[in-house]
């Protein structure tokens, strides 16, 4: 009876890492980074539903706009030596008229008694274009940076989001209504609404990716870049369009986990770090490369997970991290896994 | 000196300290194939990355009577296109999936138009559509990267080294498709090491040496050249 509850508490968590892990191994593959913020987008989208169950407005739609302010100074710094009317404007929309046209949104809708559905799709839509302006701001003036240049950057970017996050949500924890709050039995199961959402949207996300990987020719491009780098740029792939793709794709997962383990558990502006490290784990065990391994993998870490904190609860982090030293071992000595050449 | 495709002046490319190309000056007219030959480390295939723009370079490169676009994508879509010496394909998707990149920057339609034109020149790829590119022989992937370059409609092909490492009948085959190319109204700058098979299909060839330009002249008076005869013609081919 036991094992069944640990075991849909494993799976619930697991799927949770699982978006984790793929956007992970989507960044690395196609951008090189190592992206360690991927947690805080996490965070910033629970926290987002939680104050917007509250009725508030969010303090992310402002970190928004001052995102889209900088990256918007970015653009002008590169456009110093010239430009034409085109690039800019197309600047200016993507920079300041879209976190504005957001923010504008957010503060009629905020107060107004939503559906949670509307409320789940408005965080994804506040946090996703986060991607594009860290992308903007923090990787693309990196672009033909080395691997462990791009992580340095990546703990830089880790601790100013999570800064921010301090500085914008406060200290306190919150925690968001769930999208549902029924509860089914399934034989010996009770099964609640939300762990039925979070399944769902895993799976979703997992055959939409695919797909997008599978049948569009911009996530061609994007396995294209991933593969051979000099052969994307050969055939007019730019850099800068898989990167923005990647990590918007990135922050629309993230947000996408933090409006589902947002109601499950109470969430801290810090709280991101440690759910991103167990799909940090995950991708790893898929040698940063295998989706499929990955997101088995992230199933696998929930259910140490759960199961290490029933029977040796102070151990549990320590057992789901150490679940890494032995693939690494595996991973060094089978050669797979090749440096940057 | 107008109505050339491609003019070259004084194009300098370094490496750090140290310059590969010093001083490079050519022209090429529209529809015509055009060699540069040269032995090992001559700086000829840093030619076609620095006229490609993967390689910073000093100097002017003026195509089809403008500066050349700034990027690689921009090149791209002018219709440059480079065929690198180690092919750069993408191992691990499939035939199909490396001719439609090919076709990136082009709208659909033009990519539907010239895939058509692309199977009926590579007969052998249609057959392997769904084949990893990894899996294919030398002489498919040669051609694999010739397709997947055709589908960018380019106007100027940089092919480097189409020959290396390929079977001597392959050879042949590549040469007579690159010579194919050029009744479609496709200029092409050939980089090769078999310079007798070069000359033979080009118009024009460049000898590069030690990163300046040696000799120039018509290909069939270049295949005369006593000097050259001696060291890059030779016997062996």
């Amino acid at each position: 009876m036991i094992a069944t509850f640990l075991i849909q508490d494993g799976v619930t968590n697991g799927a949770i890492y699982a978006l984790l892990g793929l956007a992970l191994v989507l960044l690395f593959s196609v951008t090189r980074v190592i992206f360690i913020p991927q947690g805080e987008f996490v965070a910033y989208g629970a926290l987002t539903l939680a104050l917007l169950d509250g009725g508030k407005v969010p303090a992310t739609t402002s970190l928004l706009v001052c995102f889209g302010a900088i990256a918007f100074l970015f653009d002008l710094w590169s456009m110093r030596r010239g430009t034409d009317i085109r690039t800019f404007l197309r600047s200016l929309a993507l920079n300041l008229v879209l976190p504005g046209v957001i923010y504008g949104i957010t503060i009629v809708l905020a107060p107004l008694d939503l559906p949670s559905v509307a409320k789940a799709l408005l965080t994804i839509l506040i946090i996703t274009p986060m991607g594009v302006y860290v992308y903007r701001i923090a990787y693309r003036p990196l672009a033909d940076a080395s691997v462990l240049v791009l992580l340095i950057a990546s703990v830089g970017v880790h601790l100013a989001m999570m800064g921010l996050g301090l500085v914008f949500f406060g200290a306190e924890g919150l925690r968001a209504e769930p999208l549902a709050d029924d509860n089914y039995t399934i034989g010996a199961l009770m099964v609640s609404a939300q762990s039925l959402c979070i399944y769902g949207a895993t799976i979703a996300i997992i055959v939409g990716l695919y797909m997008f990987f599978e049948r569009t020719l911009l996530g061609k491009a994007l396995r294209a870049t991933a593969v051979n780098r000099l052969g994307a740029r050969l055939v007019g792939v730019r850099t800068h369009l898989t990167g923005v793709t990647a990590f918007t794709l990135a922050a629309a997962i993230g947000a996408v986990s933090g409006v589902l383990i947002g109601p499950i558990t109470t969430i801290y502006y810090d709280t991101g770090f440690l759910i991103g490290l167990k799909g940090f784990v995950a991708a790893i065990i898929g040698g940063l490369a295998s989706f499929p391994i990955t997101a088995i993998a992230a199933i696998g870490v929930g259910l140490v997970e759960s199961f290490s904190s029933f029977f040796a609860s102070s151990y549990k982090e320590v057992i789901v991290f150490g679940l890494i030293i032995p693939v690494l071992i595996w991973l060094s000595l089978s050669g797979g896994f090749h440096e940057e050449e | 000196m107008s109505g050339n495709l491609l003019e070259l002046s004084d194009l300098h490319v370094s490496y750090g300290r140290a310059e590969v190309l010093h001083g490079i000056s050519m022209s090429m007219k529209p529809g015509s194939i055009v060699t540069v030959i040269g032995a090992n480390g001559a700086g000829k295939s840093t030619l076609l990355n620095a006229i490609m723009g993967i390689v910073p370079s000093s100097g002017t490169i003026v195509y089809d009577g403008a500066p050349v676009p700034r990027s690689v994508e921009g090149r791209v879509a002018g219709g440059l296109c480079l065929v690198p010496e180690k092919r750069e394909l993408f191992a691990t998707m499939s035939v199909e999936d490396n001719v439609e990149l090919g076709g990136f920057l082009r709208s659909a339609a033009e990519r539907a138009e010239t895939r058509e034109d692309v199977y009926a020149r590579f007969p052998r790829l249609a057959e392997r559509r769904k084949q990893l590119a990894g899996t294919l022989s030398g002489g498919e992937r040669q051609m694999l990267a010739l397709a997947r370059a055709l589908m960018s409609r380019p106007r100027l092909l940089l092919l480097d080294e189409p020959s290396l490492g390929l079977a001597p009948k392959i050879v042949i085959d590549i040469l007579n498709i690159v010579s194919e190319l050029r009744k479609t109204g496709v200029s092409i700058l050939l980089v090769e090491q078999n310079a007798r098979a070069a000359l033979e299909i080009a118009d024009e060839g460049y000898l590069v040496e030690l990163g300046e330009v040696r000799l120039s002249g018509p290909a069939s008076e270049m295949a005369v050249n006593p000097a050259l005869m001696e060291s890059y013609l030779g016997t062996h081919s």
